[in-house]
């Protein structure tokens, strides 16, 4: 294997390591055959397993994760590709009312090992349709794990633990990320679910991201660090289950906190994980929470007015300085 | 043509299912059972007869009018009823209610109640059947109401695209809810007319005749099991009562619901018993054995205990639990 990969290497790296060791695994979706996913994301998996685990679909979202539904029901662990993250909203009943209730609803009696891949956020002018990051939309409904990785190691990771979870996980490749590098995991590599990392290690302010967000607020403390204040940086990497464990710990030594979130601000992961600090880490707290999240419209197309929506360096370095300051 | 065990056998499989209908109305009708029931007395035909067609190790999916399907497919009335009354005894521990009823040991995985939601299930587990080539068959119940929600068209397309061993059967009891179906669908046939959009049959059937559904569905279940894809069936029918709960579907002419009466499909089996030399006095052991089975079922469900509160936080995930944070 190569010195490095890229993130987009690592979505059909990931899927395939888990179809070598599992036949159950079987893959679905727009384009993601013959045509190796419109952002390449599954070059190679037809040719390496046949067209009987890897199919191409109609534009169907509803048939594409229904059907995927019904299979894993069934004894397959079938990965569907939603093309873009804002066409979850085309199937949004099955990630709603019948994926993530089915076991409940029936007392337990069926299981839905199932992933939905879908490429998620902004920063690529794709306008207001193609652009959303909507991790938080899954975050409304108990049931649903939620895998959003910043790596290429960390695609690799979770998507083997997403794979091998008895529980359905919907699972958001960014955009923004599929061009950068990293070095390639070694075999057998999985990252459980739930468990935050600790990305640059600080005293002063715990800033907390996920996916694209991560490079963004890793690139601003760089920048902080030369004025002196040093930060500490959370990669949540799951949305469910939520590692309040790490920040709670992080914030016990920086008594400081800041999310920064590519959602709107509205209804944004970082509110659910504030009110955890709030409730139970408020004593730990020296200033007020910040949350830097994008701006409350939808997305805009163009860049100069994109950049104005969601989360830049400027924008985080800036929010830092002000809570440093408190 | 059917022997006469056999069909006595079919009856009264049906004669159970009424009197578990009947039961279920006059239990809600009391109050021990809250919420709603969507009755399915008029359509144990479909359900029983399909039934008979079926390998035990085939999938069923129904809808919230599902009683029947839990039944035919072997849920005992002590069990439906338990369920509907909310009782730990329920057949999903009282999590589910009356429109979610799921015997998935004897592969009738699931009611599902948001209309038309099952048929890409349905599709996903005849295509896993194809993937682990079992030869078993994948069945969707649905109204007629549900040929008009674009999971229908969805569902259809990939399952002919695709050759899939699934039957879609429609129960036309010619009321989407309130509404009658031809007033807001553009063919006669609600679910037969669209057949040929999807280049596969579609087969029209006496719903009421528990013989003639068996053997329409027999004739589409080898024809799919051979590999020649999916087939629609449109089994006509007639509700005994309304739509849920107490609703007395005043909105149905009298001289229709008197015809439709007169064309019971208990009625139809008991005459084409009697063609085939079975007395009276075999009929009515059999009716005493129903209404005796489904009153010692009323009698267990009313002295089973309720669930556990502490059941309300299991099942969630597959270790049985519910915890979203880590």
């Amino acid at each position: 294997m190569a010195d490095v990969i890229t993130y987009r290497e690592a979505v059909a790296e990931g899927i395939a390591r888990e179809m070598r060791r599992d036949p159950a695994v079987v893959c679905l979706g727009e384009d993601i055959a013959e045509a190796g996913g419109v952002f390449k994301t599954t070059v190679g998996l037809l040719k390496e397993f046949g067209p009987e685990r890897v199919w191409d679909t109609p534009i169907s979202e509803q048939a594409i994760v229904g059907a995927a539904m019904g299979a894993a029901m069934t004894g397959m662990r079938p990965v569907a590709e939603i093309m873009f993250s804002d066409f979850l909203a085309c199937c949004w009943d099955y990630l709603v009312n019948e994926i993530p209730k089915v076991r409940y609803m029936t007392g337990g009696q069926v299981t839905v090992p199932l992933v939905v891949r879908t490429a998620n956020g902004g920063g690529l002018g794709f306008g207001a349709q193609h652009s959303q990051a909507t991790e938080n939309w899954a975050l409304t409904v108990p049931g649903l794990k939620i895998a959003a990785p910043a790596t290429p190691a960390d695609v690799i990771g979770m998507m083997a633990a997403a794979i091998r979870s008895d529980d359905p996980v919907v699972f958001f490749e960014h955009k923004g990320l599929l061009a950068s590098k990293g070095a390639p995991p070694p075999p057998g590599h999985v990252v459980e679910l739930g468990r935050a990392a600790v990305v640059r290690e600080g005293a002063d302010i715990t800033l907390v991201a996920l996916a694209s967000m991560v490079p963004v607020t890793l690139t601003a403390a760089s920048r902080l660090a030369e004025e002196g204040i040093d930060v500490e940086v959370v990669d949540l990497r799951c949305l469910i289950p939520l590692d309040t464990a790490t920040v709670l710990a992080s914030l016990g030594k920086t008594s400081r906190l800041m999310t920064v979130e590519e959602n709107p601000y509205q209804g944004g992961w970082g509110a659910t994980l504030v009110s955890v600090v709030a409730d139970e880490g408020f004593g730990l707290l020296d200033a007020p929470v910040r949350r830097v999240a994008a701006e409350c419209v939808p997305l805009p197309f163009a860049d100069a007015l994109e950049e104005e929506v969601i989360p830049t360096v400027d924008k985080v370095v800036a929010a830092v300085r002000s809570l440093a300051a408190y | 043509m059917m022997e006469a065990t056999e069909l006595l056998a079919l009856y009264e499989r049906m004669a159970l299912i009424r009197r578990t209908e009947k039961a279920a109305h006059d239990l809600f009708m009391s109050g021990l059972v809250k919420g709603t029931t969507h009755l399915a007395a008029g359509h144990e035909a479909i359900a029983v007869g399909a039934s008979a067609a079926l390998r035990p190790d085939d999938y069923v999916f129904a809808t919230y009018r599902g009683h029947h399907h839990a039944m035919a497919r072997g849920a005992t009335p002590e069990e439906c009823l338990a369920e509907l009354m909310s009782r730990a005894t329920g057949l999903c521990g009282a999590k589910g209610g009356s429109m979610h009823l799921t015997k998935a040991s004897a592969n009738m995985l699931g009611s599902y109640a948001i209309v038309g939601a099952h048929l890409p299930m349905a599709v996903g587990a005849a295509w896993s059947a194809r993937l682990r080539g079992t030869g078993q068959l994948a069945v969707a119940f649905f109204g007629d109401g549900a040929t008009n929600i674009g999971a229908f068209h969805e569902a259809l397309n990939l399952a002919a695209v695709w050759k899939l061993p699934v039957l879609f059967v429609c129960e036309n009891n010619l009321y989407m809810e309130y509404t009658p179906i031809a007033d807001v669908t553009a063919v006669p046939r609600p679910a037969a007319d669209r057949a040929p959009a999807y280049g596969v049959p579609g087969e029209v059937v006496d719903g009421n005749d528990v013989v003639a559904v068996r053997e329409t569905v027999a004739a589409l279940a080898e024809r799919a099991r051979a590999g020649d894809g999916p087939a629609i069936v449109e089994a006509e029918t007639y509700r005994h009562f309304g739509h849920s709960r107490a609703d007395p579907a005043t909105y149905r002419p009298a001289e229709e619901v008197e015809r439709w009466l007169g064309h019971d499909p208990l009625d139809l089996a008991r005459g084409r018993l009697a063609e085939l030399g079975v007395d009276k006095e075999t009929l009515t052991a059999a009716d005493e054995r129903a209404r005796d089975a489904v009153q010692r079922a009323v009698d267990a469900a009313k002295n089973a205990p309720p669930p556990d509160p502490r059941e309300a936080l299991t099942d969630v995930w597959a270790d049985g639990g519910a915890a979203w944070r880590t």
